[in-house]
């Protein structure tokens, strides 16, 4: 790359003496400066800009600007300003000349096409502009629409450049620009290859047109000039149809008739109730079709069809192959060498990204679920109802930003207020409704079913059916970017770690304390826990509040990136059953196993088919119906006494 | 038992009496066909209503008799109004396409109106081909085949994997909803064939009968709809009254006793199952060219919810008692969100009962759930005087049978 950049700078930064002032040579172009065309002004623009005058840029900005004036009397060119009822003029060379009347100047107004070749030009100028911001500015247009004429230019301007985060960028640009402009072949490979496995879309960008093929169709020999990819034989690589609409194409065959063609040419040679002999009333299938417009062909009233054996033939009787649209064959094995190289390099990563994004979702569904695996997975309750308090806690969340209107400090509040709410919640609906119904599980399913349609529509009621915003504070935009191709967005990070501490949490709370033994007593066997001492009822109580609580907590995290509404929670509770179901009912590691497993599938299978995400839940789902065959009780199954039954 | 089968099924008798003057009664007060009392909207939502009191028949087959609470059933209800839709859309489409092409000088070939419904029906998706499944379109008896073999062949290939890995309770019900929600997401594809989110629309015109008005076409359909839930009810009544109705009752009240008694739980499991979906599937076929329209919302996992409910609410166990319960909840239902209910006003605000049906209804769910498990089926038996044991006292045992304090003293 080094050695490459050197021997670009030698090539160009040999500098134009000073031949003419840039004054002069508008002097001596005037006619073409007055009314320039955009096939014929080239010349002119690069000799201004050539010319090494200080003043070639002031004038070219202003020939751009519509800044550029012709004085009428004798035909001298001036810069000018608007004052009041005339024009300041400064001349050529950057001294004041005084005023004129409006009427005494033309001003010079050059069409787009022109102001675009004098932006090109002015290129070189900001490359080296001593403003920063203008430099920067500068490769970003060129990176955008890169053109030959700013190779030279921002070879000439790396030396003098001082800024290491700007001249690493402009080595960067050369390096793209040399691969498509560069003078000759070894130029160009040596660009390709100075960029090894680089990841940078850029590059892609800049390689994938070279390699980019057209079909053609020929008779012997190849085209004189074309740079051959692979030949393709008509009935392997392309089909005859393929084949022969690209002789069709390259006008070596005649068009084959369409359906809707032969009708027309029918419609048009209809004479007494029959075409071709064939009565009008039996045109009603295809064969009598073919068998009329044949007996026109024959009389010579349409002009002929290519007819099944024609095209066969036509197709037998030539070559086609795919050809580059780049001339080089050197380049183009280079590029396609290059583009090999970082392909492998780019599956690497993108597989890491998606693993990336896998664990992210995995650490939503997660998050979404581990309310449930106390609920469902410790007590055995089925709360239809707790997407519904997924759903309270982000619009806690909502209603705390309306009064707190720092979004950092917001989000401090509402986590323990959601927990609050749900948890208050959670307990009423469970000394209310659930506590008479341990023994009929499914009638919990209905009863808390009804709770959930009740709460939506009373959030509807309360909120309004359309999305509610809760925003993300400020630290939390954005992402954070590896490369090209790895990225995660700082929120997903959060939740990640959000998710990481609930289960610290839940670990915690079952295993080093005196309520989660307690918990864990009840749920094994009631009526011995009782007599221990353990109050079951408020156990179950507490149990069922806290598993709400952190359903709550993490609706405020879920509403961070999905828009908080009434059907928040109804998207999650399906899921979120799957994922514990899946995961081993009563075992945490086994909740986190089925959020992976969930979360991992449903990206595997969207990256087979990206546009479609709702294929991929329907698979996920047919997978998971299929793992429950295969596994009935999770991916990790409680054995022994405490499996139950 | 040489009892005769409406000795043992007294419901019987009076169930189809009632329907028979229900149906008589709508029929004399319709537009078509009598005094014009009744108006033809409402008649469609009295034929939807006994369509929605036949799949509650099947779901308390299934849950009530059973003990297998399927959250999917709403789908084989659904599928079934996918299978007459499809041809009920395609023999529509080409009425028209025929008459559009006979304007052409030339007469059409057949590839050439197939072509042309193609594009009619698919060019809301941006497609111009017949999908695969749509194969059979084209007859009415192929299509009247796949309503019945296609949700039956879905219940029995998910029953059979589901059953046979001894999913029960609960799991069950997530797995069928899961189930369901798989369908729903597939169907909302606009490459699933069957028009994504539009789903099938203008089921109400039946081919072939442009000449008959709506209002007679709604009688006819309530005529279609009654017989099939007097059927359905006679069919279900001798199921469930014969030793397999004993052996289903015994499966839900204890699966692993019936078991070692040598039943083939599964089997009858598998049965009870499919059987319930094929019922549902013939539910949704004369449901939905009365509702004209089908969309994959239809599935979602909801509405084999509110299929729970009504039967919950009418009372599981009894076949009168699914029927009440869909016909009561839906027809108070669409009462109340049709906006023809007054508001209450409070002074400080104002209840709308289009936006507070719902919690109205959840809270019905909870306190029937609570109070009235038995729903309003349970108020024939206070009729009747049938009390179930008032067993006071704590449980000696911890099993759900076991004798209460009270009755060891006795």
């Amino acid at each position: 790359m080094r050695a490459l950049i050197l021997a670009l700078l030698l090539a160009f930064s040999a500098m134009p003496v000073l031949a003419q002032t840039a004054a002069e040579i508008v002097a001596a172009n005037a006619a073409q400066i007055e009314k320039p065309s955009r096939q014929t002004i080239g010349p002119v623009i690069e000799q201004l800009a050539a010319s090494g005058d200080p003043q070639a840029a002031t004038i070219l900005e202003a020939w751009g600007d519509k800044r550029l004036g012709l004085r009428k009397a004798d035909g001298v060119f001036f810069l000018i300003e608007k004052t009041g009822d005339g024009w300041a003029l400064t001349a050529l060379d950057g001294t004041a000349a005084g005023t004129a009347a409006k009427a005494d100047v033309t001003e010079l107004k050059p069409n787009a096409g022109v102001r675009g070749l004098i932006a090109t030009a002015l290129v070189q100028f900001t490359l080296s502009d001593p403003d920063r911001a203008k430099r920067e500015a500068a490769l970003g247009s060129i990176a955008k629409d890169p053109k030959a004429e700013a190779l030279a230019p921002l070879a000439a301007s790396i030396g003098a450049e001082d800024d290491p985060v700007l001249k690493a960028q402009k080595e960067r640009l050369l390096g793209l620009l040399a691969i498509r402009f560069g003078a000759d072949t070894a130029t160009r490979v040596a660009a390709i290859e100075g960029f090894g496995r680089d990841l940078g879309l850029d590059l892609r960008a800049a390689l994938n047109p070279l390699v980019a093929t057209t079909r053609i169709a020929f008779a012997n020999d190849l085209p004189e000039g074309a740079n051959l990819a692979r030949e393709l034989r008509a009935g392997r690589e392309l089909t005859e149809e393929e084949a022969y609409d690209l002789l069709v194409a390259g006008g070596l065959a005649p068009a084959r008739l369409t359906v809707a063609d032969a009708r027309k040419a029918l419609v048009a040679n209809l004479k007494d109730g029959a075409v071709g002999g064939v009565a009008l009333a039996a045109l009603d299938s295809q064969a009598e079709r073919d068998r009329a417009y044949n007996a026109l062909e024959a009389a010579g009233t349409v002009p002929p069809a290519a007819t099944d054996a024609e095209v066969t033939e036509a197709v037998a009787r030539h070559r086609f192959a795919e050809t580059y649209a780049e001339p080089d064959p050197a380049v183009t094995a280079a590029a396609e060498a290059a583009l090999a190289k970082i392909g492998t390099k780019v599956g690497a990563m993108q597989g890491a990204d998606l693993l990336l994004d896998a664990l992210s979702l995995a650490s939503i569904y997660f998050l979404a679920a581990i309310g449930l695996a106390i609920t469902f997975g410790v007590m055995r309750v089925i709360n239809m109802a707790h997407g519904e308090f997924i759903m309270m806690g982000a619009y806690t969340g909502y209603v705390v930003q309306q009064w707190i209107t720092n979004y950092t400090l917001s989000i401090i509040v509402a986590l323990p207020l959601a927990f609050a709410v749900t948890f208050a919640a959670g307990v009423a609906m469970e000394r209310l409704v659930i506590r008479h119904l341990y023994k009929r599980p499914l009638e919990t399913l209905l009863a808390t079913f009804g709770i959930s349609i009740a709460m939506q529509q009373l959030a509807k009621n309360i909120f309004g059916t359309q999305a509610r915003p809760l925003t993300a504070p400020g630290w939390l935009d954005g992402a954070l970017v590896f490369n090209d191709v790895v990225s995660i967005s700082y929120i997903r990070i959060a939740i990640f770690v959000m998710a990481m501490l609930f289960l610290t949490f839940f670990l915690w709370l079952m295993k080093r304390t005196r309520l989660g033994l307690e918990v864990r007593a009840v749920t094994q066997n009631p009526s011995m826990a009782a007599s221990m001492g353990i109050d079951p009822d408020r156990i179950n109580m507490l149990t069922f509040g806290i598993g709400s609580g952190i359903a709550g907590i993490a609706g405020v995290a879920i509403g961070l990136f999905a828009k908080v509404t009434s059907e928040l929670g109804s998207d999650y509770i399906v899921q979120s059953f799957m994922t514990v179901v899946v995961g081993g009912v009563g075992n945490i590691w086994g909740t986190l196993a089925g959020a992976v497993l969930i979360g991992t599938l449903q990206k595997g299978i969207e990256w087979f088919n990206p546009s479609n995400t709702l294929a991929a839940q329907t698979y996920m789902i047919l997978f998971i119906i299929l793992f429950i065959q295969f596994r009935p009780r999770g991916i990790i199954a409680l054995k022994g006494r405490a499996a139950g039954d | 038992m040489s009892r005769s089968f409406l000795a043992k099924n007294p419901s019987v008798l009076t169930f189809l009496l009632v329907l028979a003057i229900f149906t008589l009664t709508v029929t004399i007060l319709s537009d078509a066909y009598g005094l014009a009392f009744v108006s033809t909207s409402f008649i469609k939502t009295l034929g939807k209503t006994l369509c929605l009191c036949l799949v509650a028949l099947a779901m308390d087959l299934i849950w009530g008799y059973a003990g297998i609470l399927s959250l999917g059933h709403m789908a084989f209800f659904a599928l079934g109004g996918y299978g007459l839709g499809m041809w009920l859309m395609y023999a529509r489409t080409e009425e028209i396409v025929v008459a559009a092409l006979a304007q052409d000088v030339i007469p059409a070939t057949a590839e050439e109106i197939r072509q042309g419904i193609a594009t009619q029906i698919f060019g809301v998706v941006g497609a111009s081909e017949f999908p695969a499944i749509w194969v059979f379109a084209h007859s009415f008896w192929l299509q009247i085949a796949l309503v019945v073999l296609v949700p039956g062949g879905l219940a029995a290939v998910f029953g059979w994997l589901a059953f046979r890995s001894r999913v029960t309770g609960v799991y069950l019900s997530i797995l069928t909803q899961a189930m369901t929600l798989a369908l729903a997401l597939y169907l909302f594809q606009n490459d699933s064939g069957l028009r994504g989110n539009n789903g099938l629309s203008g089921l109400q015109n039946l081919p072939g009968l442009d000449g008959v008005s709506q209002d007679r076409l709604s009688v006819w359909f309530l005529w279609g709809s009654a017989l099939a839930l007097g059927l359905g009810y006679v069919l279900l009544a001798w199921v469930v009254s014969g030793k397999f109705g004993s052996v289903i009752r015994a499966i839900r009240d204890d699966e692993q006793r019936v078991r070692f008694l040598g039943y083939s739980v599964e089997g009858y499991k598998l049965f009870v199952f499919t059987l319930t979906a094929v019922i549902a599937a013939i539910a949704g076929a004369l449901y939905y060219p009365q509702a004209g329209i089908i969309n994959p919302a239809e599935l979602a996992p909801i509405a084999s919810i509110y299929l729970a409910v009504w039967v919950a609410i009418g009372g599981r166990g009894r076949l009168y008692g699914a029927v009440i319960g869909a016909a009561f909840v839906s027809i108070v239902s669409s009462w109340f969100t049709g906006g023809r209910v007054p508001d209450v006003p409070l002074g400080f605000y104002t209840i709308s009962w289009v936006d507070w049906w719902s919690v109205v209804l959840g809270l019905c769910f909870v306190l029937v759930t609570l109070f009235a498990p038995k729903g309003i089926g349970g108020l024939f038996d206070l009729v009747a005087g049938v009390r179930t044991p008032d067993r006071k006292g704590a449980a000696l045992g911890p099993d759900d049978g076991a004798l209460m304090e009270r009755e060891a003293q006795e």
